[in-house]
């Protein structure tokens, strides 16, 4: 830890940096975390969430997850919600990877059907998935496909064959947030995107075969409603968002919400921060265009799907419905969506803000399917490719305490550059491959970047939330096959 | 003389960089090469395809924002990764971008790719003058 800022231990696991820490803060902000998560986290962390409790229109706390780290604007791992009313929306608390997410599919495939044929399994995924710097989706579509898919996300593609009726039911909002409005997005952001619909892209995003072993089943009963039913199961887990058009949508807005700060007499902390009244004409425009950006990432990652069905049925010569290749759900954590909280014994509609945070909807809230309303979200958890992921569930404290929202992923500790002085993408590659992890990747240096040592230990950030019951822990995902751009 | 560093402890996940010129235009082609090492080896890539692109704006800070988000955008779109950078900055009431930017289609199979830029951010970013150097200071979204 490297803050001169006053943290009070509020209990285990609960930190908090009080309002008169920084001038204008408006509430405290909470950070949930281990002793040594918190020790771990960097400056940035504790200035920027202080920054966000100065935003306008702030209820309760400015919270940061345990896998916080430095990022912009926000910590990666922040969340805020704001007053629909009062308060502000800002594209830097929701990050330029508009809807970045998870998608986790099961197979009823065991490892042992798997492992022989995994090189051929990973080849013709990496073949179907272009990833990397310069790649290109096979689907082509006209701007008003996609101004389409914008509106109608996942929809779009289960009519047009990429799905299955069921997949709709198993993706956050149905895979379409109602509210886009493509008349709110530039030519610049289309035509950036248009022919990346099914990529992966590159950094930390990846497509990753996974294996359920028995002593990594926490909740055997939730992890059935799941489709997580035994021992040495293959799932597989994307990570990506919506590429290049989100990103436009990110940078167009950010410029247009620096010159109107001024309208509004508005100032921040960080220019990133820049924001503008959500009831604004200036707020309301991006929200449009974001939501268009959120429904193609539901888009991209359905594509993803349909192609990871193909070359699963193409590699076991078999049906993807006879091989059981069904999604679990797919969650957003990269987004700000309006909801409603109790507050003060009040019920409000906020906008919340989630910046490397996963929504943890407990059981029973509206907003969840059929299949998982009684049991809570399915909640999917991105560690580093060496060290595993997590499937968990929302919880009612979630609701009560932390705006519906846990963590992400594990966060990083070192950086990009720093990785790749400690590791060579080569040697990682041979010693994963060693460990039982087949990793094929467009770029080597993008692969050091990645490597386990330079993440938190993910099951340190996972406990953390389960301790606190923000999010539970049902099942523990061994990686054994990874591709990455 | 035209130069670039990466800076290691800043931003952990994404990519912090201070670039500098003698002039103007050599802080803005330091800053574009900056970005380019960031996804591709340059030493792979020819400057095959010329592009232009003119951008104006108030102020040079704005400016400078305009001009990495631009060759961002242009990554994607023309699918293209650049190496050099022939640039003109003129200033009467605002700031004026006349350059002509050279690269190569994108093949995965030849050039050594490395990590996507997604897009220039706001955050910590700066460009001064100190001791007759103009010195930025930007942080790309990996």
């Amino acid at each position: 830890m490297n803050s001169d800022m006053k943290i009070n231990k509020i209990s285990d696991w609960v930190w908090e940096i009080p309002k008169t820490e920084k001038e204008g803060m408006l509430v405290p902000a909470r950070i949930f975390a281990s002793d040594t998560l918190l020790e771990s986290m960097d400056k940035g962390v504790f200035e920027q969430i202080t920054n966000v409790a100065c935003l306008p229109g702030i209820q309760k706390y400015a919270l940061c997850m345990p896998d916080g780290h430095w990022g912009y604007g926000f910590p990666i791992g922040g969340v805020a919600a704001f007053d629909t009313e009062e308060g502000i929306i800002s594209p830097g608390g929701i990050g330029f990877d508009i809807n970045c997410g998870m998608r986790l599919i099961t197979t009823d495939l065991k490892v042992d059907e798997v492992r022989p044929r995994l090189q051929s399994l990973i080849n013709e995924l990496y073949r179907a998935v272009p990833a990397g710097v310069g790649a290109k989706g096979d689907i082509k579509v006209s701007v008003s496909q996609l101004k389409d898919i914008m509106k109608r996300g996942a929809e779009w593609c289960i009519e047009n064959g990429y799905g299955w009726p069921q997949d709709r039911e198993r993706i956050e909002e149905g895979g379409h947030i109602p509210g886009a409005d493509s008349s709110k997005v530039s030519e610049k952001a289309i035509s950036r995107g248009i022919n990346q619909l099914g990529t992966l892209g590159s950094g930390n995003h990846y497509l990753e075969i996974q294996l359920v072993t028995i002593e990594n089943i926490f909740d055997e009963k939730i992890a059935k409603v799941m489709g997580i039913r035994e021992k040495d199961q293959i799932v597989i887990m994307v990570h990506c968002g919506s590429r290049g058009f989100g990103h436009q949508v990110a940078t167009d807005y950010l410029r247009v919400f620096d010159k109107a700060m001024k309208k509004y007499g508005m100032t921040v902390r960080d220019r990133e921060l820049a924001c503008a009244p959500f009831k604004s004409p200036e707020g309301s425009d991006y929200y449009k265009a974001m939501l268009c950006a959120a429904n193609s990432a539901f888009a991209n990652r359905q594509i993803i799907t349909h192609r990871i069905r193909e070359s699963f049925s193409k590699v076991f010569n078999t049906d993807a419905r006879k091989l059981g290749i069904e999604i679990v759900y797919d969650v957003a954590h990269n987004i700000a969506r309006v909801e409603r909280y109790k507050i003060d014994g009040r019920e409000k509609e906020v906008l919340v803000h989630r910046k490397g945070s996963t929504r943890s909807f407990g059981p029973g809230r509206r907003e969840l399917p059929e299949i998982y309303r009684d049991v809570g979200q399915p909640v999917i958890v991105g560690g580093s490719m060496q060290t595993g992921s997590y499937l968990l569930v929302g919880t009612q404290k979630a609701m009560e305490e932390t705006f519906g929202s846990t963590m992400h992923g594990a966060g990083r500790t070192m950086s990009r550059s720093a990785a790749k002085k400690k590791v060579r993408g080569d040697q990682l590659m041979k010693t994963m491959a060693k460990d039982g992890i087949l990793v094929k990747a467009v770029s080597m240096s993008g692969l050091a970047e990645e490597a386990g040592i330079a993440y938190k230990d993910i099951s340190e950030v996972v406990e953390t939330m389960d301790v606190l019951g923000i999010s539970k822990k049902v099942v523990k995902l061994k990686p054994i096959g990874n591709i990455k751009g | 003389m035209e130069e670039f560093i990466f800076l290691d402890d800043i931003a952990t996940a994404d990519v912090a960089i201070e670039s500098r010129g003698d002039t103007l235009e050599e802080l803005f082609s330091a800053s574009a090469r900056a970005t380019f090492d960031v996804m591709v080896d340059a030493g792979d890539v020819q400057p095959e395809v010329k592009k232009t692109l003119r951008l104006e704006n108030s102020e040079i800070d704005g400016l400078l924002f305009d001009w990495l988000a631009e060759i961002i955008y242009l990554k994607d779109l023309e699918d293209m990764v650049f190496c050099k950078f022939d640039i003109k900055i003129k200033k009467d009431v605002n700031y004026h971008l006349d350059a002509e930017i050279f690269g190569e289609e994108i093949d995965q199979s030849r050039h050594e790719l490395r990590c996507d830029v997604k897009a220039i951010t706001f955050h910590l970013f700066e460009v001064y003058e100190k001791d007759g150097k103009w010195i930025s200071r930007f942080i790309l979204d990996i």
